[in-house]
């Protein structure tokens, strides 16, 4: 089987008043068709600009990027994206927001069918009955499925999630976590997961990939295998807590290289 | 029901409450109507020129309104502009600041000079020229602000920058133009008032209250400012009632 997501010896640097800031130097990830890749790494690392790249928001200065057999220049309707901000457009509904991808993507689902689509998503995320609601009026939690949603919607070969559940608090981010295994037994996806969380890392992930510090490269890559059916229990098994470590342990050496 | 009576009757009680004040206030202090015209001395100036305050309340309001859409067209072009390009921003916005600054009442007679008898189009201009400079900046503020991400969302499905400014940017910034448009609205009052009584030439409210003036008629001149300040009202609510319309979302519930 092919790689979905191929990016290979990828650089990048930000032009600044001081000069060049390289932030991404020589990074190197592979996630298969069905894959979900958690990527962790210091604070200010390039993960973000990673998740622009794949988007093909940016283009990289040196390396390549390759989506389904075709290299990424421009942005391309079949990514779905959602940020830690839900962005949701205050001035329409939830079934509205959920629609929007529809509206764009060429040979999007148009009317009843996109409705139906929408609203299949959210009853599938727990947001049965708040399809006529406004953003303003559902909290944090209920916001990010949403966004979810809208990242779903036109059935995206690709899910970016930048740090999605970074602003929820611990209880909502792990109801949101076991959301995501049922959302993607219903609806196959291959994901690319930006985090700052490496329970999160490990409970979502089949691959994480830890990134040094500034300018990022791949560091090191664990392959995670996983129960059929996962649950949050799995995180307090003595593997998970050994995988825990490891990953601290890489974490600790990218942000020794980040201060020398 | 309970809800829009209280919205009716609580302002105007506070209305007849102000104006009993006012006349107790020249009663007690027995003021000539000189000094301060009362409340009841208002009503026979009314009776006596009503067809006047109809006729240059007209044409007061109907060069007041012409102004502000002017204004709303240009301030939100300008506005565009700004929002779109750091560049045009940073070349604009000291311009804008500058021209902003200069007291309108100094522009009157330039104005009154550069295009002699052309009574209608003065009022219009000072009116445009005073009121469009809060639309342009909150236009160009509310898409220079937009977030990354609201951009990235539609951009990353391949949207273009007109389907972008459509779906995202307008609406977004309509809360902040509504919001400048009431301040505009109060504005273009006071630009057409201003030509009306600086250069006055026998038309609209601004040109009674100069009559007023020059005839010692004192109770007109305080009548006029009342017949101002309901134009002013009745303008205010219809943008009002437009923000709603338009931007209702961004109103949060009363908890």
């Amino acid at each position: 089987m092919t790689a979905l997501i191929d990016i290979k010896g990828v650089r990048h640097a930000y032009d600044t008043a001081s000069g060049p800031l390289p932030v991404l130097d020589g990074l190197e990830v592979t996630v298969e068709e069905g894959g979900f890749c958690a990527v962790v790494g210091p604070s200010g690392c390039g993960k973000s600009t990673l998740t622009r790249l794949v988007a093909g928001l940016m283009r990289p200065d040196e390396g390549e990027v390759w989506l389904h057999g075709e290299q990424v220049r421009s942005p391309r309707s079949t990514v779905g994206m959602a940020f830690q901000n839900p962005v949701l457009l205050e001035w329409r509904t939830i079934l509205k927001n959920v629609m929007l991808p529809l509206e764009i993507v060429p040979g999007g689902l148009k009317g009843k069918a996109a409705e139906d689509r929408a609203r299949y998503l959210l009853s599938l995320v727990g947001l049965e009955g708040f399809e006529d609601k406004r953003p303003s009026e559902l909290s944090g939690g209920m916001r990010q499925r949403a966004s979810l949603c809208r990242a779903l919607v036109h059935q995206p070969e690709v899910l970016i999630l930048d740090e999605p559940f970074g602003a929820l608090d611990a209880f909502t981010r792990e109801d949101l976590w076991q959301t995501m295994h049922d959302v993607k037994a219903q609806e196959p996806f291959t994901a690319i997961l930006i985090t700052h969380d490496l329970r999160e890392a490990i409970f979502l992930g089949d691959q994480v990939v830890v990134l040094s510090g500034r300018p990022a490269r791949t560091q090191y890559v664990m392959e995670v295998t996983r129960t059929t059916k996962p649950t949050i229990e799995d995180l307090y098994t003595p593997e998970a807590a050994e995988r825990l470590n490891i990953l601290r342990h890489q974490i600790e050496i990218a942000q020794g290289r980040a201060a020398a | 029901m309970t809800g829009t009576m209280r919205k009716i009757t609580v302002p105007l009680i506070a209305m007849l409450v102000f104006l009993v004040l006012w006349e107790l206030l020249v009663w007690a202090n027995g003021w000539p109507n000189y000094k301060m015209a009362s409340p009841s001395d208002l009503w026979p100036a009314y009776v006596r020129y009503w067809e006047l305050f109809l006729t240059m309340g007209w044409q007061t309001l109907w060069r007041t309104v012409a102004g502000l859409l002017l204004a709303v067209i240009f301030g939100t072009a300008i506005g565009m502009v700004m929002g779109f390009s750091r560049t045009m921003r940073d070349a604009l916005y000291p311009l804008l600041v500058g021209f902003n600054a200069i007291p309108k009442a100094t522009v009157v007679p330039i104005v009154a000079l550069m295009f002699v008898g052309a009574h209608d189009f003065n009022t219009v201009l000072i009116a445009f020229l005073i009121s469009f400079f809060p639309i342009a900046v909150s236009v160009s503020i509310g898409l220079s602000t937009l977030e990354p991400e609201y951009r990235d969302i539609l951009r990353s499905l391949g949207a273009s920058q007109t389907t972008i400014f459509w779906k995202i940017a307008l609406p977004k910034t309509l809360p902040e133009f509504f919001g400048a448009l009431k301040v505009a609205v109060t504005l273009a009052f006071i630009g057409t008032n201003l030509m009306e009584i600086v250069s006055p030439h026998g038309r609209g409210l601004g040109a009674l209250f100069d009559s007023g003036k020059t005839n010692s008629d004192y109770p007109l001149m305080f009548a006029v400012l009342i017949a101002l300040a309901l134009l002013g009202i009745v303008l205010y609510y219809i943008v009002v009632a437009l923000e709603k319309i338009f931007a209702g979302w961004a109103e949060r519930p009363v908890g």
